[in-house]
């Protein structure tokens, strides 16, 4: 029999029984589907964290104070040594020959009012550096210029959200505005970005570090972001700031130090598998749809008996009878294959345009990995069938038994 | 050609009914020659059907050999006697085994279409047989569209399209008005002067009379074999 006149005979038999194959075709499209949108969900979720640390810049490393070490007991938890990090040791760290920018953080909650008005504001102490590290610009108005060493300064730049809940849209900038009862003046508005490593930058406010040591009445710092003069030198640079610690907190390297890459790197992993895990269990839904697609075929085998006698009668092989089966189901599956493609891709596109924040996309082995896996599902469920079909005596089938 | 069309020899088979063995041919020996015409007759369960899917290598015999065209075929391969089913036998039934789904021409071309050949040729071969059996204008009529005595003209001519040198057919007119049987018998009598041997099962004596030669079964033997030299054929 030709290929051609195969698909064609298979064809016929599937349009005879719509509801049916409506059915069959349903399933597996919703197998594929589920597959395409789960894993565009976590293929979204990796590329927006991804998107979040490339805003970042990829030649920043970060500091936090303490180390990470296991202490003892049955459990593993992180201990960290009692010692803080200071604005002296950042300062100290601008020595490093690769470091091109430090910008030491002291983070807090402040009462942030303005005639009459006020909020809770998240308060970031930082050098002028931070908004060179974090990539942060200005609607209006400048930065402030202090470095770590400089002393404090009465200013202060807000992020967008807060700009408008406080001034509406009066102008902001020359304004005095109070810090837990501090008095500040805004000198900068920030650009309108959206949330940056989970922190929203537009309920932000920023001042320069001494003042926040002085608000805050603390010289704890927060963290320290560090931008390299070229990416390639962390392990060096790493190496040098557990020296530069060592010996400036008598003789302990009790800091812990993160790179973009490693971060990113980790993160990748991570979600890459969770989204492998996701599509895996969507996959189930697949293998339903080949239970389902067995369970039909031996009906309609069942049903077809004389059909099969006949076909043996005018003279097809047992492998003819089988291939004609298997076609039916190849057939089957590969439309709900298409239809659940179609879905899945129209239904990624719908979400990404209700929620274009989110970077929704189908990873390509996941098209792929359903486009498989439903073809191998068909072939194998209906593999059975197919067989007894092919193993049935033309003359019992004749007649029928 | 050399020998015989069928040789049946020392022919054998037995069934298991329940537990019982039930021989239903015993020690049959029949040589039928190119462009015979037989008939096969006999009470239900004579074994005149299970002959019948012998000689068409619907079914094996347990015992004895079968020569078709002199070649022995008991114990050749599946895929071999499913070739010569496609080449050499029409079938014939009863209740015409048509699909529902496909229409009269489609129904017609499925043994061409089992053989690899193209949707041209199939189509011009099954139009010059509609054309013959006065049928073309039922071409694209679904089988519920179509009388009985349409119906198994279909079917003869899906027997037909591959030019077989035997046709068997399996009561033809069981299932027929006796117009629609007479005319469906006149048209495969019709195919034996053509050179088509012939062979019809049925219970029906004044049509199984019609035949050049009439062979009676009983339990599972051939009883009487009779020719007849004044028969329509």
């Amino acid at each position: 029999m030709l290929l051609q006149d195969n698909w064609l005979y298979s064809w016929q038999a599937l349009i005879r029984h719509k509801l049916r194959t409506g059915l069959l075709l349903l399933a597996v499209a919703i197998g594929v589907t589920s597959v395409l949108l789960l894993t565009s969900l976590g293929e979204g979720a990796r590329l927006f964290i991804e998107k979040e640390f490339s805003a970042l810049g990829n030649e920043v490393m970060i500091i936090l104070p303490g180390r990470k070490e296991t202490t003892g007991g049955s459990v593993p938890i992180y201990g960290s040594t009692p010692r803080d990090l200071t604005i002296e040791d950042a300062v100290a760290m601008e020595k490093i020959s690769t470091v091109k920018a430090i910008a030491p953080i002291i983070a807090g909650t402040s009462l942030l009012s303005y005639q009459g008005k006020s909020r809770e504001v998240i308060t970031l102490g930082s050098s002028t550096e931070i908004f060179s590290v974090r990539k942060l610009s200005l609607q209006t108005g400048r930065m402030f210029t202090s470095k770590a060493k400089d002393p404090a300064q009465a200013v202060c730049v807000l992020g967008s959200t807060i700009k408008q809940e406080l001034f509406g849209n009066k102008k902001a900038i020359g304004e005095w505005v109070r810090f837990s009862g501090q008095r500040f003046r805004v000198i900068g508005v920030l650009q309108e970005r959206g949330e940056s490593m989970g922190l929203d930058m537009r309920q932000m406010a920023i001042i320069p570090i001494r003042s926040a040591e002085t608000l805050f009445n603390s010289p704890a710092l927060f963290r320290i972001l560090i931008e390299l003069k070229q990416s390639g030198s962390e392990l060096y640079t790493e190496n040098k700031l557990m020296a530069l610690i060592k010996k400036r907190h008598e003789g302990e390297a009790d800091i812990t130090v993160l790179t973009q890459n490693s971060l990113m790197s980790s993160f990748n992993n991570i979600l890459t598998l969770v989204t492998a895990s996701i599509g895996a269990i969507a996959a189930i839904s697949l293998v339903v749809a080949g239970f389902l697609i067995m369970n039909v075929s031996y009906v309609s085998v069942s049903r077809r008996k004389q059909e099969i006698g006949l076909l043996k009668a005018l003279g097809a092989t047992a492998q003819e009878v089988k291939v004609l089966f298997l076609t039916e189901a190849l057939l089957l599956v590969s439309l709900g294959v298409i239809i659940g493609l179609f879905f899945g891709y129209a239904g990624t596109s719908f979400a990404a345009l209700l929620w274009p924040e989110f970077p929704l996309s189908i990873p390509l082995w996941a098209t792929f990995a359903s486009i498989v896996i439903a073809l191998g599902v068909g072939l194998l469920f209906s593999w059975l069938p197919a067989s007894h079909a092919a193993k049935h005596d033309p003359v019992l089938a004749l007649r029928g038994l | 050609m050399t020998g015989p069309l069928i040789e049946l020899t020392d022919l054998n088979k037995t069934y298991l009914v329940g537990e019982q063995p039930l021989q239903v041919l015993n020690q049959v020996n029949l040589i039928i020659n190119q462009g015979d015409y037989v008939s096969i007759m006999g009470p239900s369960g004579s074994g005149k059907s299970t002959l019948l899917n012998m000689i068409g290598m619907l079914d094996r015999a347990d015992t004895g050999e079968y020569y078709l065209n002199s070649t022995p075929t008991v114990n050749i391969a599946e895929e071999l006697r499913a070739k010569y089913r496609r080449e050499h036998i029409g079938f014939i039934f009863q209740n015409f085994h048509l699909i529902p789904r496909l229409s009269a021409r489609e129904n017609a071309e499925l043994p061409l279409m089992l053989a690899g050949i193209g949707a041209k040729q199939r189509k011009q071969k099954v139009q010059n047989v509609f054309t013959k059996l006065g049928i073309l204008e039922r071409s694209e009529h679904l089988p519920k569209q179509l009388s009985g005595g349409q119906m198994q003209r279909v079917a003869i001519a899906r027997a037909m399209v591959m030019e077989p040198q035997i046709l068997l057919a399996d009561e033809p007119t069981g299932n027929l008005d006796q117009k629609s049987g007479l005319e469906v018998i006149n048209l495969l009598e019709a195919l034996n002067k053509q050179g088509v041997t012939l062979i019809v099962v049925t219970h029906d004596s004044d049509l199984g009379k019609r035949a050049k030669r009439q062979l009676t079964m009983v339990d599972g033997k051939i009883t009487q074999d009779i020719i007849n030299n004044a028969s329509s054929g």
